[in-house]
């Protein structure tokens, strides 16, 4: 399967070109680049590793791009995403958050069920990766 | 009616007191039991400069035959507010010039014979804090009927921040709903389930399963799907749920389907929506028809449950399209971001339903934006400071397809729904091939517009070049690439553009 977050997951995965277009416009407008990475895709895994505190202070796509790279060296075979953090008023938020990397063959996610009165199921959604320890994935 | 009634003033009342001072006079002389015209009653004060807590609003009138438009105007302030047709003595129990609605200023719309705009300001003590039913009650309430005008429209309001701080806004806002969702950057895909009445539980789910397993964020309940023959409505939900949870496991995003929860009284709609919460849905839907206290209440309700509210604007039509009577749909934004909702259906510009360009990009600004500075391209006639209320995610439904992304994107921008209906179920390879279509079509849009490419000129090769990756794509564009609605608007804002001095 592959994991569909992220705003570009639909298409094919991004050149270091596109990626660099992206980083570009994001700075360009002046948000934060920030690298975050995971082997746990599960949906409501909402905090990612963080690779080091937002980069407030870059405002050229190339040295963000060195900071993925060392992110990839690091950690190959993880989930790995680009965001970028808007702070002006009303937003606070993130504007743009992608996903550059992710692991040759991703195992997805099983649904387990469990009867409840009136027909209901309550549903639990389990990452396969999470089958083995953490120190123990890639 | 109402100008005859100077020539009776003077028939009618005998002077019986002594009168010492002209002020003296003159307040005797108002307040004579009978009939005046409402500008000489107060209603009409072209020096009245409104304060930064009066609430205004702006109505298009078209007065009867033979009436003045000053008149017109001060007979709507009054109507929408203190006035009956006659003097009262009771209103000298009162502080009735603060409580007088006054119209301020009165002008020919540009190009629209026998129409005016009225200024009317509104006391801030005359409304009651928090309550749209309240507010509509005067400013659309008896007004609306009345017989010395043929048409009038409340085109737009102002509401002050002292008035905008008694309502508790969106339960969950633009920016929440996103990070709820984790998903940035782009406008969210749904789709209404189609046919939108008839299907059974078990086949309804069917088209829920495939368009969120094929790329889509929402799939949404019609206005019409409640509870009936074919459906009764925990089935919808069960099976609905069924489909949102398998999605989500196929794909590792969140997925929602607006469970309609729409119903007949407040009890049944509260039973409904608690049971969609208990099935782990993260959004819930209501239509305009069940009315703004409906709306408050169930806002409320999503506010104490996490729930993203979504409102379809069924039964708008009947009074928002006629540009000489009604209700601007950019009044009705306004008071759905007060009264408090997430979604709300504000038209596609390039689909099948109603709306000029600058007029539905004046709802989306009200929606969205923190301020709306006076923008009369797009309908915006006053200045509206939203004082931090969260935003309006709006929606576009209503025959949209994939080839008209970069139209799309460009129009309504990024915080917007795009909903697909038949675009996604209609595809000929099936519902999951054309919800991929529509994704694929729009991440590669974003993707362009971020790289700095005019999608506006470029967008057919954009979504061509994404086609050769994508087959659901091609053969979209293939099907519908040159479907358009092309139809004169009947709702386009009027307005005299000023030459600025730079």
């Amino acid at each position: 399967m592959r994991v569909t977050q992220g705003t570009f997951s639909f298409l094919p995965d991004l050149t270091e070109a596109q990626i660099g277009a992206q980083v570009g416009y994001c700075l360009g407008n002046g948000w934060a680049i920030s690298i975050e990475h995971t082997t746990d895709p599960h949906p409501r895994n909402t905090y990612w590793e963080m690779f080091g505190t937002p980069l407030f202070d870059v405002h050229d796509a190339a040295t963000a791009l060195a900071a993925l790279d060392e992110c990839r060296k690091t950690y190959p075979g993880r989930y790995i995403k680009v965001n970028a953090f808007d702070s002006t008023r009303g937003v606070e938020s993130l504007r743009l958050s992608f996903i550059v990397d992710r692991p040759a063959r991703e195992p997805g996610f099983t649904l387990e069920r469990q009867e409840g009165p009136g027909r209901q199921q309550h549903y639990t959604l389990r990452s396969y990766a999470t089958d083995s320890p953490e120190d123990e994935r890639t | 009616m109402i100008l005859k009634a100077q020539d009776r003033l003077h028939s009618q009342g005998k002077e019986t007191i002594v009168l010492s001072t002209p002020d003296s006079r003159r307040t005797a002389e108002r307040y004579r039991p009978g009939v005046r015209p409402y500008a000489k009653m107060g209603y009409w004060n072209p020096d009245y400069e409104p304060a930064d807590t009066d609430i205004l609003a702006l109505f298009r009138i078209t007065p009867q035959e033979g009436v003045d438009p000053v008149e017109a105007a001060a007979a709507v302030a009054g109507e929408s507010s203190t006035a009956t047709w006659t003097v009262v003595w009771t209103d000298r129990l009162t502080a009735c010039d603060r409580y007088r609605a006054k119209a301020y200023r009165v002008e020919p719309v540009p190009a629209s014979p026998g129409q005016f705009f009225a200024y009317i300001a509104y006391d801030l003590d005359l409304f009651e804090p928090g309550s749209i039913a309240n507010l509509t009650a005067s400013i659309i309430g008896n007004v609306f009927g009345f017989k010395p005008l043929k048409a009038l429209r409340l085109e737009d309001m102002r509401l002050p921040v002292a008035y905008v701080k008694t309502f508790a806004g969106p339960p969950t806002g633009i920016v929440v709903e996103r990070e709820r969702l984790d998903k940035f950057g782009r406008p969210l895909l749904g789709a209404t389930v189609k046919p939108k009445l008839g299907l059974s539980g078990k086949n309804y789910g069917r088209v829920v399963y495939e368009a969120l397993q094929g790329g889509l964020d929402f799939s949404k309940d019609d206005e019409n799907i409640n509870s009936q023959v074919f459906m009764h409505w925990r089935d919808r939900f069960l099976y609905c749920m069924e489909a949102v949870n398998r999605a989500q496991a196929g794909t590792g995003e969140i997925k929602g389907h607006y469970l309609n929860v729409t119903a007949a009284t407040m009890e049944e709609m509260y039973e409904r929506a608690e049971f969609a919460r208990e099935l782990g849905s993260v959004i819930v839907m209501i239509d305009l028809v069940v009315g703004y206290t409906a709306i408050q209440s169930m806002a409320n309700w999503a506010r104490r449950n996490d729930m993203i509210l979504h409102l379809h604007r069924a039964g708008h039509g009947t009074y928002t399209r006629q540009k000489s009577h009604g209700i601007s749909f950019r009044v009705i934004s306004k008071w759905m971001r007060l009264a408090g909702v997430d979604h709300l259906h504000a038209g596609t510009v390039v689909g099948k339903l109603e709306g000029d360009p600058n007029a539905v990009q004046g709802f989306y600004n009200v929606l969205r934006e923190g301020r709306n500075p006076v923008d009369l391209q797009r309908g915006l006639f006053f200045e509206q400071d939203w004082a931090g209320l969260r935003g309006v995610m709006p929606v576009a439904s209503g025959g949209i397809h994939a080839g008209q992304m970069h139209q799309l994107l460009t129009y309504l921008g990024e915080d917007t729904v795009l909903q697909f209906g038949g675009g996604t179920i209609g595809h000929p390879q099936g519902i999951a091939a054309g919800a991929t279509a529509n994704r694929v079509a729009l991440e590669a849009m974003v993707l362009a517009r971020n790289e700095g490419r005019d999608i506006w000129n470029e967008g057919r090769d954009i979504l061509e070049q994404a086609a050769r990756h994508c087959q659901p794509l091609r053969i979209a564009l293939e099907t519908w690439g040159e479907v358009t609605f092309d139809y004169t608007s009947t709702d386009t804002p009027d307005f005299v553009s000023t030459p600025t001095a730079a």
